[in-house]
């Protein structure tokens, strides 16, 4: 049996439903962790999926297991979101599906099939960007920017449900992304920027 | 909005889709290269105006940039010089970065020298440009080249505006074909000469001021391509495979055990060891299904529990020192003796995304590489060693990936796909996982730092000693150059120069008797180690400044001195004691010796820290403060005041961004950042293992107080905040607490087990 399983809580390694995983990578070293199906599972049981992205429909034929994000950037060649750790742990690859932020790295295409996923493309674009897309170039948070999914996805979960958020809400509401290159100070300017605008 | 493509030849490409994108860079990579003959641009030397200008008959300005920007905005402070000597407005201004057909080799983004070296060599490019340029509107305009002006790329009679010529029309779509001097020197000390004489900064209009960064919209909405988004036709997916015990060999290989997964292959030569597969999956389970047989090794690791006994004990390879003064004299007349040592553990480049890179490698050996190296100049030398082509077959366009803040894993994955490439006859797209991303990255070495001060009765320094002892910083080169230097050429056989070097301390104390030195000690596993080591953000500034600004605290503290006062009483240069005093201002310092600020509150102490370094001719002084819970050692950072000076200061805002990065990830380093291993084999191999500063632990409140010297060299902002941070931390949780911590990470453990 396959041991990862999407659906669970994907917001932050603490509630990381993945931890046993990630244990048995860390016991085995600096070696390719073996997490995400059983050894030798035949690849030959692609299937097909009708995938629903930024509202348009597109059927694949994948494996059941294979994460969300190798379908959106490998066969239909949305070059966001990004892989960042494969684990769950970061938010990289951060998408929504059916409005929920959802790390696409770990979560089986078999089990968005029929439901609806947003991209970073999805949520919002120069013509008509998203308030967190608009706060983010104002307050010019980016670094090298590659963390930015899974901050502005989750983001706009968040403010989608919660309006004037205090400081600590939004922390702990984004609490777990990793950002390597420490714009944190300036993230929560633009997700406060944006917050206002969303009020 | 400027974009990142080559505005002069191929159309401005706005808001494209990312792979449409990709395809052009590819595209235009090859055109240019055989191009460059045929549209009658001059050849790709340092000589020619032309490799480091153009304007394209729309009057865009295109620069030619040799090093790469990895995410601090680099690329905008050579537009912004650029556009300032040529009197353009910047959004007409773009840049192609670290593409060798079509860049100068300037040395790829290192050691903080985007500004200072590459930007001063743009600065004359920008000024010679426009000088060239008002000569011949002179000659076409019929007037005196002194009686013209520029205005946004329009050179016009002084008096008369009527008398007009643009850039554009100047040039006509074609090329400069002017000579411009230079210095004979690739890499990070090439400096161009000519007659033009660059403005004065009391001219400066855009220099100083502070437009968006290039990259940020294209990378909020998702348009910009990324070096793992590259596609080429035919390729294959691939992926290492790495040995669970650090240091074995590959003894057999069972292709069997991939023989269901379609299209999986092995690709083998040697102790190098990978596979590929149509489907990036495929090549994902294929990674995780093969069955290899490693050769049994002894235990190539120390436990860990021995790292700083092993350093202390292991023979010196190499040392270095710098004495002033007498030493063992001040310490004959020492009233008081402080001594102290101090710990810096192993810390991995972590990047955000793990290494990524595509090659395509052709029969007759013309190698394509799309990579994310900062070093895309050397990389492809080291290319070309490892395929054993002439680096001239060689073209490596760079392409934005995760940040990178040093020699991570990012040249290492562009050898490992130019190898699969060259073995399969495919293109190949390798991108590691994130155990290899923290595995295997290059590792900043770990260290033992000795100090020792001698005081007299008064407190005044007599004589300060200091030795570092560590791995080296160059154990693995900062460059891919030479295939030795990565995992895919150790892997084949090639050897290391495995140079041995660490740094002293920087700044400018002016006590009369000092030494400093270093000793660096063998790598735990010569070879293709998991804790090979080599440059992280300001290679050893942490670890040292770390030691040594504490330990000047620890002085002061002996001398009954106010932290603050101290180091200014031993500070005699203007700029050295500007960002002290700024810092100390900034942040409202009470003075008093240490434990003066410290506040109590049930379980919760505070205390502020101060520490200075310089880097490079780049001053940062960094007030920290801290709160302390003494049950549990949980540390927590309110605020961080910075006073920064770099010199002329190209673009405000986004300095104060570099520096806020700075902080937060110097803060991560500090508190959180040790890299796990055992005997077999490094354990950090996520971010569940080798944790970071999490967005709940991030200074609420980051202060900065910019010193800006527009007459002064830009001496770079990349790296010195992350110098003093971990010392000025340091030194607020003594304060509050009382005790003193000699070993990095600052966790809560050592917090709590240093105050009971």
């Amino acid at each position: 049996m396959h041991k990862c399983v999407g659906g669970a809580d994907k917001t932050h390694p603490s509630r990381d439903k993945y931890g046993l995983a990630v244990l048995e990578a860390a016991l085995r070293g600096a070696s390719a962790p073996r997490t995400y199906f059983a050894a030798g599972r035949d690849g030959s049981m692609a299937e097909k999926f009708t995938l629903r992205v930024n509202g348009s429909d597109h059927t694949i034929e994948a494996d059941p297991d294979m994460p969300l994000l190798y379908a959106l950037r490998d066969d239909l060649g949305m070059s966001n979101p990004h892989f960042g750790c494969g684990l769950s742990q970061c938010g990289a690859c951060t998408v929504h599906v059916d409005g929920v932020a959802t790390r696409s790295c770990v979560t089986p295409v078999s089990r968005v099939a029929g439901h609806d996923v947003v991209t970073l493309q999805g949520l919002g674009t120069p013509e008509k960007p998203h308030p967190l897309q608009t706060a983010y170039v104002e307050e010019q948070v980016v670094q090298c920017g590659y963390c930015l999914n899974g901050w502005v996805m989750t983001a706009a979960a968040f403010l989608n449900k919660t309006k004037k958020p205090t400081d600590g809400q939004i922390r702990e509401a984004l609490t777990g992304l990793k950002c390597r290159c420490g714009t944190h100070t300036a993230i929560m300017r633009a997700v406060k920027r944006a917050a206002d605008k969303m009020a | 909005m400027n974009t990142i493509t080559d505005l002069s030849r191929r159309g401005v490409l706005q808001n494209t889709g990312a792979l449409f994108v990709a395809f052009s860079m590819a595209d235009a990579g090859a055109a240019m290269a055989a191009a460059a003959t045929a549209d009658g641009r001059p050849p790709l030397l340092p000589t020619e105006l032309d490799s480091w200008i153009s304007i394209s008959r729309e009057g865009m300005v295109t620069v030619y940039f040799g090093k790469i920007d990895g995410g601090q905005g680099t690329d905008l402070a050579m537009v912004q010089i650029v556009a300032e000597e040529m009197d353009m407005p910047v959004k007409n201004v773009g840049i192609v970065q670290g593409d060798t057909a079509r860049t100068v080799n300037q040395g790829g983004a290192s050691g903080s020298t985007g500004v200072r070296f590459a930007g001063a060599a743009l600065r004359q490019a920008g000024a010679e440009a426009r000088r060239v340029l008002v000569n011949r509107a002179a000659e076409k305009l019929g007037v005196p080249a002194e009686r013209l002006t520029v205005t946004d790329g329009v050179v016009s009679m002084m008096g008369d505006p009527s008398k007009k010529i643009s850039y554009a029309e100047i040039m006509n779509g074609g090329f400069f074909h002017s000579e411009i001097g230079w210095n004979k020197q690739y890499g990070n000390p090439l400096a161009l000469t000519s007659p033009a004489k660059p403005k004065s900064p009391k001219d400066y209009k855009v220099v100083g001021t502070s437009p968006p960064r290039l990259d940020v919209h294209g990378k909020v909405f998702g348009t910009t391509p990324w070096v793992q988004d590259i596609r080429v036709e035919g390729m294959l997916h691939g992926r290492m495979i790495r040995p669970s015990i650090a240091g074995a060999s590959v003894v057999a290989v069972d292709e069997s055990s991939i023989a269901n997964i379609p299209g999986a292959k092995v690709v083998r030569k040697g102790d190098f060891l990978g596979v590929v597969a149509p489907k990036e999956w495929d090549a994902i389970k294929a990674s995780q299904s093969l069955k290899v047989t490693w050769s049994q090794v002894a235990d190539p690791f120390p436990d860990q529990a021995q790292l700083y006994e092993h350093i202390r004990k292991a023979p010196i390879s190499k040392s270095d020192e710098q004495k002033k003064g007498d030493i063992d004299a001040g310490f004959a007349k020492a009233a008081k003796i402080v001594e102290a040592e101090y710990e810096w553990p192993f810390q991995s480049h972590a990047s955000m995304g793990p290494g990524c890179a595509v090659a395509d490698v052709k029969a007759d050996g013309t190698t394509t590489i799309w990579t994310g190296t900062q070093k895309p100049h050397f990389a492809a030398q080291g290319v070309a060693g490892c395929l054993g082509v002439p680096v001239e077959k060689v073209h490596a366009i760079w392409v934005t990936g995760p940040g990178s803040y040093g020699r991570n894993d990012a040249g290492d994955v562009t050898m490992d796909a130019a190898v699969m490439s060259q073995l399969t006859g495919k293109p190949v797209r390798v991108q590691y996982m994130r155990y290899e991303g923290h595995g295997w990255d290059p590792k900043a070495p770990a260290s033992v730092h000795r100090a020792r001060a001698a005081l007299d009765a008064n407190g005044n320094v007599l004589a300060i000693d200091f030795v570092s002892k560590g791995f080296s910083r160059i154990e693995t080169n900062s460059t891919e150059a030479e295939p030795g230097d990565t995992l895919a050429g150790m892997l084949l056989g090639h050897k290391s120069a495995r140079t041995q070097a660490f740094n002293l301390p920087e700044n400018a104390y002016t006590f009369e008797n000092k030494r400093l030195a270093w000793e660096t000690v063998a790598a735990l596993l010569p070879g293709p180690s998991p804790l090979r080591t080599s440059h992280m953000r300001d290679p050893l500034g942490p670890q040292i400044a770390f030691a040594n600004e504490s330990f000047i605290d620890e002085v002061a503290f002996a001398a009954n001195a106010d932290p603050v006062e101290f180091r200014l009483k031993y500070l005699s240069q203007e700029r050295d004691r500007a960002v002290v005093q700024a810092a100390a201002e900034k942040a409202g310092w009470k003075p008093g010796k240490a434990g003066a600020r410290r506040t109590q509150r049930g379980d919760i102490v505070t205390g502020r820290g101060v520490a200075y370094s310089q880097r490079t001719g780049t001053m940062v002084a960094i007030v920290a403060d801290v709160e302390v819970n003494t049950k549990t050692g949980a540390l927590r950072v309110p605020r961080v005041t910075v006073a920064h000076d770099c010199g002329c200061i190209v673009n405000p805002d986004a300095l104060r961004r570099v520096i806020e990065g700075n902080v937060v990830q110097g803060l991560s380093r500090s508190i959180h950042e040790e890299v796990q291993f055992d005997r077999k084999n490094v354990r950090s191999v996520d971010w569940l293992t080798y944790p970071i500063v999490d967005i709940t632990e991030a200074p609420p409140q980051i202060d900065i107080v910019l010193l800006n010297h527009p007459d002064a060299m830009s001496t770079g902002a990349g790296e010195a905040t992350m110098r003093p941070l971990a010392a000025a931390i340091n030194n607020a949780i003594f304060e509050a607490t009382g005790s003193r911590i000699r070993r990095a990470p600052l966790t809560p453990q050592r917090i709590r087990t240093s105050t009971v």
